[in-house]
């Protein structure tokens, strides 16, 4: 009797082994089906903007760009057509969070800092020679599971949710059930956002649930018909549905036009007036070039 | 002669090199401890102190303690290290007689391959069968919560405590086994009744290093535990882990307590796991 025992141990050892392992292979396969996903768009848009690269053609060296998390589509797409025009151009793209794209810029460590939001003031005390570039906007929205029958939220259900004093879905014509929150970390600058133009700089819950990033909480909300969170725009899809804010649906038109208040810009960073090719590189993005890649990742453009 | 000399400056080169890579890792481990402290200097003023070293997070409304993190970090590694720890005595049981004898190797090289699986494999596995699990048995709570990830952790921290004890019987073994069959013991006899008995301290440094290594561990904290920086209640509730502290905070504005928060949590970490390193070296001297 002892020894059955034991093997059932030994055999879920080797379950969870194979387990592990199989869901490595699963996500091996995936991130290769994102990887023919994303070659697709720049290829596209080469071949209509085939003379937009003049601007680096007689650059040459290394871009280093760090900082927030939503920034990563459109610097990645833009950057990798830019390196396909000439071969003497190498550009990093990194993430890490606003505060992370603010620290680097400020020491030096890159070229070009992100922010999804404006610098803070110990930011500028700490370091006063950074300029900022506003590229793009983007809404940022209340997230609940795709089965939530609770699709519209009023502002101040919004605060009082978010404040853990309603604590049941059946309070807002949901199904009886407790509310389960999450939220980000305070160094995010979708937070920061969601905060102050979605809770009018309310409490949040300490009981609430962190997650470090927009996937996390997108992974976090799909797999609970319970949840509510929040997320830049750009990063719904039919996994997660967006939350009708005071009456207004969470989409980039509405955001465009200014119905949809809960909004952000996207900043990128340079330590004092930028050159040379870190010049090139954002005249790229704020320029009519730039569009192409803000649209396709999401965004909105700024002009 | 020559013979003698070239073994003495093969001798001499060996310990330069040697005590070379001895000071480096020594100098490397005083340095990390130095720099925490320089950085955490202002914790420890007054005003710290009082302001980090306090049971409330909410750093917007000007709280930055990191109390509550502490209580989760030792709570989650008890809870893992209580679930691994019988487990993997179970386990060198099987292997060592208890079980039948042709899947001893087997058990053994599962426990091997499960040390090289890096802890994220664990954490990502864990995220996407855990939490709805929980929800699902419990009905109570998101699923993010001390006991999903305290699970995952013993799974992590099981081939640790297994190899330490393994590497103790491995010479206790096969001496005492045939005496206790000439004694006709049973082999669970032999296990329960000899070797653990004479192996206390072995046992003792097992487990002190499995908890070491499920306090260090951030991923499986970070993912599975919720993060809410709550004291512990209930198995059911979230907290947050001083790791996952860490690196949810490093990426904060620099500067400002929230920042200070950081190296006062590593402080803390580097101050808990050299104690638990301190007590495993008392162990084993003891036992020699």
């Amino acid at each position: 009797m002892m020894s059955a025992r034991f093997s059932t141990r030994s055999l879920a050892l080797l379950m969870t082994l194979l387990l592990a392992v199989g869901l490595l292979g699963v996500a091996g396969c995936s991130s290769a089906d994102e990887d023919s996903a994303t070659e697709e768009t720049p290829a596209a848009d080469t071949a209509a903007e085939a003379t937009a690269f003049d601007a680096f053609a007689e650059l040459e060296g290394d871009l280093d760009i760090a900082g927030g998390t939503a920034h990563i589509p459109v610097m990645e797409a833009a950057a990798a057509d830019i390196m396909t025009s000439n071969d003497a151009i190498l550009i990093t793209v990194a993430g890490g969070g606003s505060g992370v794209g603010v620290e680097q810029v400020g020491e030096g460590l890159v070229e070009i800092g992100n922010a999804g939001r404006a610098l803070k003031d110990e930011e500028v005390e700490f370091y006063p020679n950074l300029v900022s570039f506003a590229f793009a906007v983007d809404g940022v929205a209340a997230v609940v599971h795709p089965d939530n029958p609770v699709t519209e939220l009023s502002a101040e259900q919004m605060q009082a949710i978010f404040a853990g004093e309603i604590t049941d879905w059946a309070d807002l014509g949901g199904d009886a059930g407790e509310i389960h929150l999450f939220t980000r970390d305070e160094a995010s600058g979708t937070r920061d956002v969601f905060w102050s133009k979605a809770l009018a700089e309310g409490d949040i819950a300490v009981e609430a649930n962190v997650v470090a990033s927009n996937g996390a909480m997108k992974t976090a909300v799909s797999g609970d018909p319970q949840a509510i969170g929040y997320m830049g725009i750009g990063g719904i899809d039919d996994s997660v549905a967006g939350v009708t804010f005071d009456g207004v649906a969470p989409t980039q038109d509405n955001a465009k036009d200014g119905s949809y208040v809960v909004t952000r810009k996207l900043y990128m960073n340079t330590k004092g007036e930028p050159e040379g090719l870190t010049k090139a590189f954002i005249d790229f993005i704020l320029g009519a070039d730039g569009v192409s890649y803000i649209v396709d990742g999401g965004y909105i453009p700024i002009f | 002669m020559g013979s003698t000399d070239s073994h003495s400056r093969t001798d001499a080169l060996l310990r330069v090199t040697l005590g070379t890579a001895a000071a480096i890792s020594v100098v490397a481990v005083l340095s990390i401890f130095a720099f925490l402290v320089y950085f955490s200097l202002p914790v420890f003023s007054a005003e710290g102190a009082r302001q980090v070293l306090s049971w409330d997070w909410q750093p917007l409304q000007g709280s930055f303690g990191i109390l509550p993190m502490v209580v989760g970090s030792l709570v989650l590694a008890t809870f893992a290290v209580a679930l691994a720890f019988p487990a993997a005595v179970l386990v060198c049981a099987f292997a060592y007689g208890v079980g039948p004898a042709r899947l001893a190797r087997p058990v053994m090289a599962v426990i091997n391959l499960m040390t090289g699986i890096p802890t994220i494999v664990y954490a990502f596995v864990a995220v996407m069968t855990i939490p709805p699990l929980l929800r699902d048995i419990f009905e109570q709570g998101s699923g993010f919560a001390l006991l999903g990830a305290a699970v995952t952790l013993a799974v992590l921290v099981l081939p640790t405590i297994v190899l330490v004890i393994d590497s103790n019987w491995r010479g206790l073994a096969p001496r005492t086994s045939e005496a206790c069959a000439s004694l006709g013991m049973s082999p669970v006899q032999h296990v329960f009744g000899v070797l653990v008995p004479v192996s206390g301290s072995a046992l003792l440094s097992a487990l002190v290093l499995g908890f070491g290594r499920a306090l260090g561990d951030t991923m499986i904290a970070l993912m599975l535990t919720g993060n809410a920086p709550l004291l512990p209640t209930s198995a059911l509730g979230s907290i947050r882990a001083l790791t996952a502290h860490i690196g949810m905070v490093m990426a904060t504005a620099v500067g400002g307590p929230a920042h200070q928060s950081v190296f006062a949590s590593g402080l803390i970490l580097l101050l808990v796991t050299g104690t638990i390193s301190a007590l495993v070296r008392r162990s084993v001297r003891l036992e020699a």
